[in-house]
C-alpha cells in the first residue's frame, strides 16, 4: 500500500474548445495534486484524423500546447501532475509540441508518459481478415459495409496505461483515446495502489471522473435552476478530494464563481447516461443507482456508497466514417410577420431548387426562435419579433450540395421584405461524418506506454 | 391541477449516438411518485412526437429520485451527420421539463424559486390544443424530399 492521504484531482477542460483560462485557474488558485484535461468528444477524433491527413504533424488538440505553455512553470513549482487525452490521433506529434512549449516556457526538465495503442485504423484490414467484423452496436451491420469510408477507429483504452506512466514518474501523461473518467481514476489507482479487481473503488473513481469530466458542467454550468448561480464570469472548474477508501468530496477552488450542490452534482451524474445500473468502462462496470450524494459544507458535496462489478471482456471502439456532404445556410427575417415570411422564403428556396432539377437525400428547415429545439412541444404562437430561418441539406453528391448554397442569398432581393443576416458568403459543402460504435475483444488490443524526458 | 414538470424536477440531457438521454430528478419523494406514474415512456414519446423517431426507454435511478430516459433516433443522425441545430440533444432536458403533469389540488409544490421568465403555477398559459403541423414541421422531420 502506498501513501494514505487525501488527494485532490481537478478538471480543467471538458472538451476541445473549452475555456483557455480554466486550467490556469485550477493550477494557480488553490491546492491541487493532479489535473485532468479532457479533449476528446466523439466527433473530435474524426476532425483530428482529417487534420492529420492534411498535415502529418497535426491531429492533436492544439489548445493543449498553448495552455501548457502557460501552466507548466506553476505546475512544476507546485508539484501538480497532469493527465490529458490531448494526443488525439497523433500523440507523438503532441508530445513533440509539448517539449517545445516546455522549453519556451523556461521549463528545463519534464518527464512525459505517452499512452498509445488506441488507434486501430491501420489494423482494420487485418482484423476483418481474421473475422473480427466490428459489428455496429446499434444496427449490427458488419464494418465491411463502410470499409472504404472509415476516417478514424479508436479503442477506448483502459486506465492501466495511464497508471503505469504515473508509476514511472510521469509529470505529464498524454494519451489518445482513453475514457474520460480514466483521467481522474488513474491518479487514485496510482496513489492508493488499488487493485484492478477492487471493483467498488474502481467504480468510485470512475463516478468521480464522470462527475468532473465535463468541467464546469458540475459547478453550475448547464444547471436547470440557472438563476441560483452567481459569478458566471469566474465560474470555477471542479475538483475531487479523494480518500483512500474511494469516498470523495466534489468542490472547487475558494473564491471562484458557480455552485457545487447536491443538485448540480446529481444533474451531472445523469448526463449522457445509459443504463444507470451498468455504466461500462474498460476498467469496471459502475452502478449509478448505488451512489449516495450529501451536502458537506458550502460548495462541498460528499459522494459515497458506490458499487462496482467486474469489467467486461471487450473494449469499445469508436469509428467515424464519411457519410456524404452537408451544408447549412441561414437568413434572418425581421417582423412584422417574421415567421410567415420565413416560411415563404423556405418554400421559395426548396421550390427553386426543385425547378432547377436538384433534390436531396435529406433536407431540413428550422425556424430558430420557433421550433429548432422544442419542435412539437412549444407552440408557434410564441411571440416572434424576428426569426432565423435555417435550411440544410445532405446528399452524397458534393456538387448538388454546393448548388444548394447558391440559393440562399438571392432571397434577400427575391423574397419577402425584411430578409437579412446573410454574411460570410455561400455556405459550402462539408463532409458529413457518422459514427460506428463497436466492441473488440480485449486481447486484440496492445497498450503502448512510452516514457520520455526533456533534459 | 396541471403543472409543468419544472415545478417538480430538474433535468439534464446529452447525446448517446443517434439518440439523446434525459436525466430527470425530482425535488422530493412525492414529486418522484407523480413522475413515476405519469412520466411514462409512452407519455414522453408523445411529448417528444416532433423530435423522437425511435423508441423511448426509461430507467429508474431511485437514489437520485430520478429517471433516465433514452430517446432513440432523436438527433437526425447525430454528431456531425445531423442537419439539426441541436444535433446533440442539449435542449431535450429543458424540453422534457415543459411536459405537463397532473398534481392533486393543494399539492405542496417545492419552493425552488424561479427566474423572472417562469410564471408561477396557475398563471401558466394553457397550451393550444389545435394541430400545430405546419409546412416547416413536415420539412423538418428529416424525411427524404
Amino acid at each position: 500500500m502506498k501513501a494514505k492521504k487525501t488527494i485532490r484531482i481537478g478538471n480543467g477542460q471538458g472538451f476541445w474548445g473549452d475555456s483557455m483560462d480554466a486550467p490556469v485557474h485550477m493550477v494557480e488558485d488553490g491546492p491541487l495534486d493532479f489535473l485532468g484535461l479532457d479533449y476528446l468528444a466523439e466527433v473530435t477524433m474524426s476532425i483530428m484524423q482529417k487534420l492529420k491527413g492534411r498535415d502529418p504533424r497535426a491531429g492533436y488538440a492544439t489548445d493543449f500546447i498553448e495552455i501548457m505553455e502557460r501552466i507548466l512553470p506553476a505546475m512544476k513549482r507546485k508539484g501538480v501532475r497532469l493527465l490529458a487525452n490531448a494526443g488525439g490521433v497523433n500523440p507523438q506529434a503532441c508530445r513533440n509540441a509539448l517539449f517545445a512549449a516546455a522549453r519556451s516556457s523556461g521549463v528545463k526538465k519534464l518527464r512525459v508518459g505517452t499512452v498509445q495503442g488506441d488507434d486501430i485504423l491501420p489494423d482494420l484490414p487485418g482484423l476483418v481478415k481474421k473475422g473480427v467484423l466490428l459489428h455496429n452496436m446499434d444496427d449490427n451491420r458488419p464494418v465491411t459495409d463502410i470499409m472504404d469510408r472509415i476516417l478514424s477507429a479508436n479503442v477506448y483504452l483502459p486506465t492501466t496505461g495511464m497508471v503505469d506512466a504515473l508509476d514511472r514518474g510521469a509529470e505529464v501523461v498524454l494519451t489518445g483515446r482513453c475514457t474520460d473518467p480514466g483521467l481522474t481514476l488513474a491518479p487514485m489507482v496510482h496513489t492508493f495502489g488499488w487493485a484492478w479487481d477492487d471493483w467498488d473503488r474502481l467504480a468510485a473513481g470512475t463516478v468521480a471522473g464522470h462527475i468532473i469530466e465535463c468541467g464546469a458542467q458540475c459547478t453550475g454550468g448547464n444547471f436547470s435552476r440557472w438563476w441560483e448561480i452567481k459569478g458566471w464570469d469566474r465560474i470555477g472548474f471542479p475538483l475531487v478530494e479523494v480518500a483512500p477508501d474511494g469516498t470523495f468530496v466534489v468542490t472547487k477552488h475558494a473564491g471562484s464563481g458557480g455552485l457545487v450542490s447536491v443538485d448540480t452534482i446529481a444533474e451531472q451524474l445523469v448526463y449522457e447516461m445509459g443504463n444507470p445500473r451498468a455504466y461500462i468502462t474498460p476498467d469496471v462496470v459502475a452502478d449509478f443507482t448505488s451512489v449516495k450524494i450529501e451536502p458537506a459544507g458550502r460548495n462541498r458535496v460528499r459522494v459515497s456508497g458506490i458499487k462496482g462489478a467486474p469489467a467486461t471482456d471487450s473494449y469499445k471502439v469508436s469509428m467515424s466514417y464519411r457519410d456524404g456532404y452537408k451544408s447549412t445556410g441561414q437568413l434572418t427575417l425581421s417582423g412584422p410577420d417574421a415567421l410567415a415570411k420565413a416560411k415563404i422564403c423556405a418554400r421559395a428556396l426548396w421550390g427553386r431548387l426543385r425547378r432547377a432539377g436538384f433534390t436531396y437525400q435529406q433536407t431540413r428547415t428550422e425556424y430558430l426562435g420557433v421550433n429548432s429545439c422544442h419542435e412539437g412541444i412549444v407552440g408557434e404562437e410564441a411571440l416572434t419579433p424576428e426569426v432565423v430561418l435555417r435550411v440544410s441539406v445532405k446528399d452524397p453528391d458534393r456538387d448538388k450540395v454546393n448548388r444548394f448554397g447558391c440559393e440562399i442569398a438571392p432571397l434577400v432581393t427575391s423574397g419577402p421584405p425584411g430578409v437579412t443576416g446573410f454574411a460570410g458568403g455561400r455556405p459550402k459543402a462539408t463532409e458529413a461524418i457518422s459514427f460506428w460504435p463497436a466492441l473488440i475483444p480485449k486481447e486484440l488490443v496492445r497498450l503502448d506506454v512510452r516514457m520520455e524526458d526533456l533534459n | 391541477m396541471k403543472v409543468p414538470l419544472y415545478r417538480l424536477a430538474h433535468a439534464r440531457s446529452g447525446d448517446k449516438g443517434d439518440g439523446s438521454n434525459v436525466g430527470r430528478l425530482a425535488y422530493n419523494q412525492d414529486c418522484y411518485e407523480i413522475m413515476r406514474q405519469q412520466v411514462t415512456p409512452a407519455a414522453v414519446r408523445r411529448h417528444f412526437r416532433g423530435i423522437v423517431r425511435g423508441r423511448v426507454e426509461r430507467f429508474a435511478v431511485p437514489n437520485l429520485l430520478g429517471f433516465n430516459f433514452l430517446l432513440h433516433n432523436s438527433l437526425g443522425g447525430g454528431g456531425s451527420a445531423s442537419l439539426k441545430n441541436d444535433a446533440q440533444g442539449k435542449t431535450h432536458g429543458m424540453a422534457l421539463l415543459l411536459m405537463e403533469v397532473d398534481v392533486p389540488p393543494r399539492f405542496p409544490l417545492p419552493k425552488v424559486g424561479s427566474a423572472g421568465a417562469l410564471a408561477p403555477a396557475g398563471q401558466l398559459q394553457e397550451p393550444s390544443r389545435r394541430s400545430r403541423v405546419t409546412q416547416g414541421r413536415r420539412r423538418s422531420a428529416g424525411r427524404k424530399t
